[in-house]
């Protein structure tokens, strides 16, 4: 979107303007949920569960709308998909190492 | 040879690089998130491993929510959000020619990260206050770590920000384009800054 709209088509990047307050409703509304969940004291698994569905949510929506992330480049698109796989090695590696000691 | 910084041409920082479709500062802007992913990551790594380790978590009993101010946290998301949707529509201004709105919209999420500061500044004297330190146990090292860490996002942040609406809005007399896209940049920096906390705030202060 930030591509296509030059001088030209000031009025047509207007119209696009309202989606951004949108998702600030959006996120807002979420964080008063997901702190509302938490008074609720659910068993934990379910807690975890229920507060990175909605944290994950929220970053979809900052990232897909606020960071264009909806309409990028492909290139992008490759760099975040090497990330995200870089990201789960460090993050479950060293739990999965623990794990299989304590089996072992 | 001149001497205005709009002659040293750097190139691809409006029109598009002929192999990634993108202005180099973008491509660049989101390497570096990139590598942000994987320093943030490596924490919340060792957070989910001391903390699956633990006997008890937070190890001095209770719960987490009981232990940190889920009120001022929750104010301080609120913020960082606001200060996310003022980021855009700073953006937004450059697109639509309107300096004047820029620096309002601008001007209002610097002073959101200001804000944002000073209740964690809050936070952390009560803390210390109560005799809470990083070297009290792993919880405390893990929160200061992480938070701090955050902080010194939001600082940073300040300091880029400060100069866009400051001394670098020359470049908008000479090139609109380029200091928009500079803006932009700076926006994808600030919303991933506000998407570490979105994952902060729930697995620090609720879990």
């Amino acid at each position: 979107m930030a591509e296509t709209a030059d001088h030209s088509s000031a009025e047509e990047f207007k119209k696009h303007l309202g989606k951004y307050y949108v998702v600030f409703v959006a996120l807002l509304c979420l964080t008063a949920v997901t702190v509302g969940v938490s008074y609720l004291k659910l068993n934990r698994p379910l807690a975890i569960a229920v507060a990175l569905v909605i944290a994950s949510v929220k970053a979809g929506l900052v990232a897909g709308v606020f960071m264009h992330l909806i309409s990028e480049k492909k290139v992008i698109y490759a760099v975040l998909i090497l990330t995200a796989a870089f990201f789960l090695l460090v993050l479950l590696l060293p739990s999965l190492t623990i794990f299989e000691s304590v089996a072992a | 040879m001149s001497a205005h910084p709009a002659d040293a041409a750097i190139p691809h920082t409006v029109e598009p690089h002929p192999i990634t479709g993108i202005p180099n500062g973008k491509f660049g802007i989101w390497l570096f998130l990139a590598s942000e992913v994987m320093l943030f990551g490596a924490l919340f790594s060792s957070y989910v491993l001391i903390r699956t380790q633990a006997a008890h978590w937070p190890p001095e009993g209770g719960l987490s929510s009981e232990i940190l101010n889920v009120p001022l946290a929750t104010l301080n998301t609120a913020v960082l959000i606001t200060s996310s949707i003022t980021m855009v529509l700073a953006w937004a201004s450059c697109k639509l020619g309107r300096l004047d709105r820029f620096r309002l919209w601008m001007g209002s999420t610097i002073a959101l990260s200001f804000v944002f500061l000073v209740i964690k500044y809050f936070e952390y004297t009560h803390k210390f206050h109560d005799g809470h330190f990083p070297s009290t146990n792993n919880f405390y090292a893990i929160y200061f770590t992480m938070t701090g860490l955050h902080g010194l996002h939001v600082i940073g942040g300040i300091v880029v920000n400060t100069f866009l609406l400051t001394a670098g809005t020359w470049l908008w007399k000479v090139d609109r384009e380029h200091f928009t896209n500079r803006v932009e940049n700076a926006g994808l920096y600030w919303h991933f800054v506000d998407l570490v906390w979105i994952f902060l705030f729930p697995s620090l202060y609720l879990l």
